[in-house]
């Protein structure tokens, strides 16, 4: 290849900043210019004289203002058409838990009332400024204030935001109650790291095992007691995380280093994950990971390529997933903490779980970590019972 | 209407003879000796016009860093491809370069620019830069006083705020990078340098800086608060102060009760990390190494925190409501409607601000039946906020409204105010927050109702006063090309925000693309950065005409150039370190008269004419 590199005033310069020298040329160029339309604009508004300079500023700035309103207040309701099936609550986004149709009928409520007041202050505010933009020789009136219209427009916010209050907190109380006793749910663990969740089911006992932090090993990452025999059929399942239709689970949430959050966005679900205080969220999905494709399978916008360099791969709806981020910065890869849970039937869920190992028996029995090593355990399957089989059998 | 002026001039000059109030300033021989040297005139000066002057440029000087910050990781979200190389020679080793040549930001370094964005733009800008320049500008010179209380202390806190800026720089060139975990400094993360490279060293720093800040503010606002009570000159009851002081009173007010709660909240924080006790701290497992930390709570730090950080947006916006309230006035020609109204609603601002902190906690796992009264207090702030708004559109009604970059940049801020502040129901209902919380819907939020509305208020306060400060006016077309501008630009960048927060995508995210909920947004995001480019080179325009301006615009040559009523205009161009050569003039009416009675204006040391009906009252 032949040296094509210019020399300017004795610099050899490669094409990539001649580039840039010639972009910070335009700039200051730019600025340049600009500075002396300002100048000759204020010589001329003083060969004008001041009181007319005002005029026709006023003139002009009062109709940008208009221009300027109609135009904001368009895009304003022509963007949101654009996004809104690109926007949870909207489209075929719709809120996949039960609580979430509650949070989105509650976000549209105040979208209604502050909506009105968006449209009608912004008419009102570049309106006037253009109706009453300077005239030569025009005066002002002097209202001071006026009691009865001061009165009227506090006690309207007050009304709407009482509304907005009651139904809000009805709500808020409804989502955030714990689970009661006797009540039917699965109860999982999230538990937020240096920057990924590990995701912890109970096993055939429906219950999580006791936890230590200081107990926390290169292999026992949760710090799972495993002198306490509820830990011994939990599982940690690698890749997958699988939770049944309709069924209440309530998620343990807890962190090992620093605060995480574990944010569902197709559910509505977020809770910081804090160090040394477990949090949770009862939460109901409604859809399954099936059912939420076929939903979106009907929008224009997910039936585009998955994958753009592949334009005849598979679909955006067909590789649709309910997603898990973190939702609390965590350090620098706080972007990257994602999960898929899938949702399924019950039946599904059952025969799912019922295939998972215990995390125990897989990766700690008999290992140093093991507290029990040596002693033989109940759910020893391997080893002879713990007392010779009756005869009979 | 210069022979009015003039005659205007020579009236006032004798009603300052007559009734002015006498402090024998011309027995001291003031003519302020000190001040005749380069350095005790302009640096080491006590003069409060002089240290508005200097807090203002140091806020120019951090905005357009923080600015830059910002650009920088607008690249890296808006164009995630793109080959940064070309940065390395400012960014050095924060810009790797892969294989291919291919230079890309360190996300350590991404949080660094994004924290230090934050905590320049909250602190250094928008509490010093905003309130500090207009409060030390405006104060002695409406109330009509020589100077602050103290004027020593006053310069004191310009310095504690340079001393703050300058180890904030320092750390900037830190091995480690500076603290790199997000303005609120949540431990364990700000706790725990195993956790983040920034908190190391930077975070030391970082803490350093924010306590040196904290002195500034504490210092500066004794300074106003007593100035405010003590100083007002002759018939200066408190109702006939202007918005802008009451505003500033009204904040100076609230940092001096919650700064001092961020101090002790740092404290405890650095016995976290170097003494070993366990306040924030509690089961924690970090890099396999089990801490010995038990028993403490990050939430207490977050309530520490929240308790400043949230009257710390009212210690933003106010002396923007103020400044705006008074420029709108001005320029509407017109009294601000319902003075009183407007009072009440800054104190009944301030009072909630306090009760309201734990809106920003609700998904922090604090006990959700504390929630319950935080979304009441929080709610009930949008009845005064609604007032204030209905207030400024009244006001503009049936003016005789001069168009110019001040006003515009008022009627920008109501416009910002009313689109943030709308947001701000949203998130302060704990249900719905439920869904928005950490998202860009927040950052849509706060940058629209206290980045860009008090950036707006700020304008509307350099271009109204700068004559006062400088003796010239700024340019008006670029000052218009920056409104217009910044405007259109400003609702660019922040409206589409709302969109991707509703689409869920949170905050504080390198890139969006490890998701599939969120990557389609990056073509959103392409565009949010153009336009947040474009919007960065109109400041640039905005202080290429402050610059120019002080030396080369047009002269000031009336004392009284917009009409105004309030006693700063009374005092000579170029005014000098006691403000006025004589006595003091005194105060006879509220500070709007406005078009009363046929006049165009009525200044505040005007006598009220028999059966006059004083509106302060």
């Amino acid at each position: 290849m032949r040296e094509t590199n210019p020399i300017i005033f004795g610099l050899k310069l490669k094409y990539s900043s001649m580039t840039s020298l010639i972009i910070i040329l335009c700039v200051v160029l730019l600025m340049i210019v600009l500075l002396q339309i300002a100048k000759v604009m204020e010589l001329t508004s003083r060969i004008k004289g001041e009181r007319a300079a005002l005029k026709a500023s006023s003139e002009w700035n009062g109709w940008l203002s208009l221009a300027f309103m109609v135009v904001f207040l368009v895009g304003v309701i022509w963007s949101a058409w654009h996004y809104r099936n690109q926007m949870l609550g909207y489209g075929p986004l719709q809120s996949a838990s039960e609580h979430g149709a509650i949070t989105d009928r509650l976000f549209n409520t105040t979208l209604f009332f502050t909506g009105i007041v968006f449209v009608l202050t912004h008419i009102a505010l570049f309106w006037f400024a253009y109706k009453y933009r300077y005239q030569e020789g025009k005066k002002a009136q002097f209202i001071s204030h006026d009691n009865r219209l001061e009165v009227f427009w506090t006690a309207v916010p007050a009304v709407v935001m009482t509304v907005l209050v009651i139904q809000g907190l009805n709500a808020w109380n409804k989502i955030m109650a714990d689970t009661k006793e006797g009540e039917d749910y699965i109860e999982i663990e999230a538990m937020g790291q240096q920057f990924g969740w590990t995701i912890r089911y109970p096993g055939k006992d429906g219950l999580l095992g006791t936890r230590n932090f200081r107990l926390t090993t290169g292999a026992n990452q949760v710090g799972q007691d495993f002198t306490d025999p509820k830990n011994w059929d939990d599982v940690i399942p690698g890749q997958e995380f699988l939770l049944p239709v309709n069924k209440k689970v309530r998620v343990r949430i807890i962190a090992k280093d620093v605060l995480h959050n574990f944010y569902l966005p197709h559910f509505r679900v977020k809770m910081d994950a804090v160090p040394g205080m477990p949090t949770y969220f009862v939460f109901t999905p409604t859809k399954t990971t099936a059912e939420f494709r076929n939903e979106l399978r009907k929008y224009e916008e997910y039936n585009t390529p998955y994958d753009p360099t592949e334009p005849n791969g598979p679909k955006r709806w067909e590789k649709f997933d309910y997603e898990l981020a973190c939702a609390e910065l965590c350090g620098k890869g706080h972007y990257s903490m994602r999960r898929v849970f899938k949702i399924v039937s019950e039946q599904e869920y059952e025969s799912w779980i019922a295939q998972q190992e215990s995390f125990y028996m897989t990766q700690i029995r008999g290992k140093d970590d093991d507290p029990n090593k040596g002693k033989r355990l109940p759910i020893d399957v391997d080893a002879p019972a713990l007392e010779p089989a009756p005869a009979t059998l | 209407m210069a022979e009015l002026l003039k005659s205007a001039e020579t009236l006032e000059d004798k009603l300052t003879q007559e009734v002015g109030f006498d402090d024998h300033f011309h027995d001291h021989h003031h003519g302020d000796k000190y001040q005749s040297n380069f350095i005790t005139t302009y640096i080491f000066s006590t003069d409060h016009k002089i240290i508005a002057r200097q807090f203002l440029i140091t806020g120019i000087f951090w905005a357009f860093i923080g600015a830059a910050m910002s650009i920088i990781f607008r690249l890296q979200l808006g164009f995630p491809e793109a080959d940064l190389v070309w940065l390395k020679p400012l960014l050095g080793k924060w810009i790797q370069v892969n294989d291919l040549g291919i230079g890309k930001l360190d996300p350590e370094f991404y949080y660094a620019l994004v924290t230090m964005h934050g905590t320049i733009l909250v602190f250094f800008v928008l509490t010093a830069g905003l309130s500090g320049t207009f409060s030390n500008l405006l104060i002695p010179l409406q109330i009509g006083a020589r100077d602050m209380a103290s004027p020593l202390l006053n310069a004191f806190s310009y310095w504690f705020f340079f001393l703050a800026g300058l180890v904030m720089f320092i750390s900037l060139f830190l091995s480690t990078g500076p603290f790199s975990g997000g303005w609120v400094a949540y431990p364990p993360l700000s706790a725990l340098p195993q956790a983040s490279d920034g908190s190391g060293a930077g975070m030391t720093l970082w803490i350093v800086s924010m306590a040196l800040f904290v002195v500034s503010v504490l210092l500066g606002g004794m300074n106003y608060i007593t100035t405010v009570l003590n100083l007002r000159t002759k018939g200066m009851n408190m109702w006939r102060l202007p918005l802008t002081i009451w505003a500033f009173f009204v904040t100076a007010i609230i940092g001096l009760l919650s700064f001092p709660v961020l101090f002790s909240g740092l404290l405890l924080l650095v016995f976290d990390r170097s003494f070993g006790t366990s306040f924030y701290l509690s089961e924690i497992v970090v890099g396999g190494q089990i801490l010995d930390r038990v028993g403490g709570s990050p939430i207490l730090f977050q309530h520490l925190f929240w308790f400043l950080g949230h009257p710390e947006v009212y210690i933003i916006i106010l002396p923007a409501m103020g400044i705006v309230s008074e420029v709108l006035s001005v320029h509407a020609r017109k009294p601000i409607f319902g003075y009183k109204a407007m009072v009440f609603s800054i104190l009944a601002i301030a009072f909630l601000s306090f009760i309201v902190w734990a809106h920003h906690m609700f998904m922090a796992g604090v006990n959700p039946f504390i929630s319950n009264f935080f979304v009441i207090f929080t709610l009930i702030i949008a009845v005064p906020s609604a007032v204030k708004v209905f207030n400024w559109i009244s006001t503009v009604y049936g003016s005789n409204f001069r168009f110019n970059a001040a006003s515009l940049f008022s009627i920008g801020f109501v416009s910002m105010f009313i689109s943030g502040g709308l947001t701000g129901i949203f998130l302060g209902n704990s249900a719905i927050d439920i869904q928005l919380h950490d998202t860009y819907f927040v950052v849509a939020h706060f940058h629209i109702v206290m980045g860009i509305a008090a950036f707006f208020g700020m304008f509307a306060g350099i271009y109204h006063w700068f004559p006062k400060m400088f003796g010239r006016f700024m340019n008006e077309t670029l000052g218009r090309i920056h409104f217009w501008g910044t405007m259109i630009g400003a609702y660019l960048i922040f409206w589409p925000m709302h969109y991707t927060g509703m689409a869920g995508v949170p905050r504080r995210y390198y890139s969006i693309e490890n998701f599939d909920a969120f990557k389609h947004f990056v073509g959103l995001n392409k565009f949010i950065t153009v336009a947040a480019i474009i919007v960065f080179f109109l400041q640039i325009v905005f202080i290429v005409n402050f610059f120019y301006s002080i030396w080369k615009g047009r002269r000031m040559t009336e004392k009284n150039p917009w009409g105004a009523t309030t006693l700063e205009w009374t005092t000579p161009i170029d005014a000098g370190h006691g403000n006025w050569p004589g006595k003091i003039p005194a105060v006879q009416r509220w500070a709007y008269d406005y078009g009363k009675g046929g006049k165009e204006f009525i200044p505040q040391y005007m006598p009220m004419e028999k059966g006059e009906h004083d509106h302060g009252h």
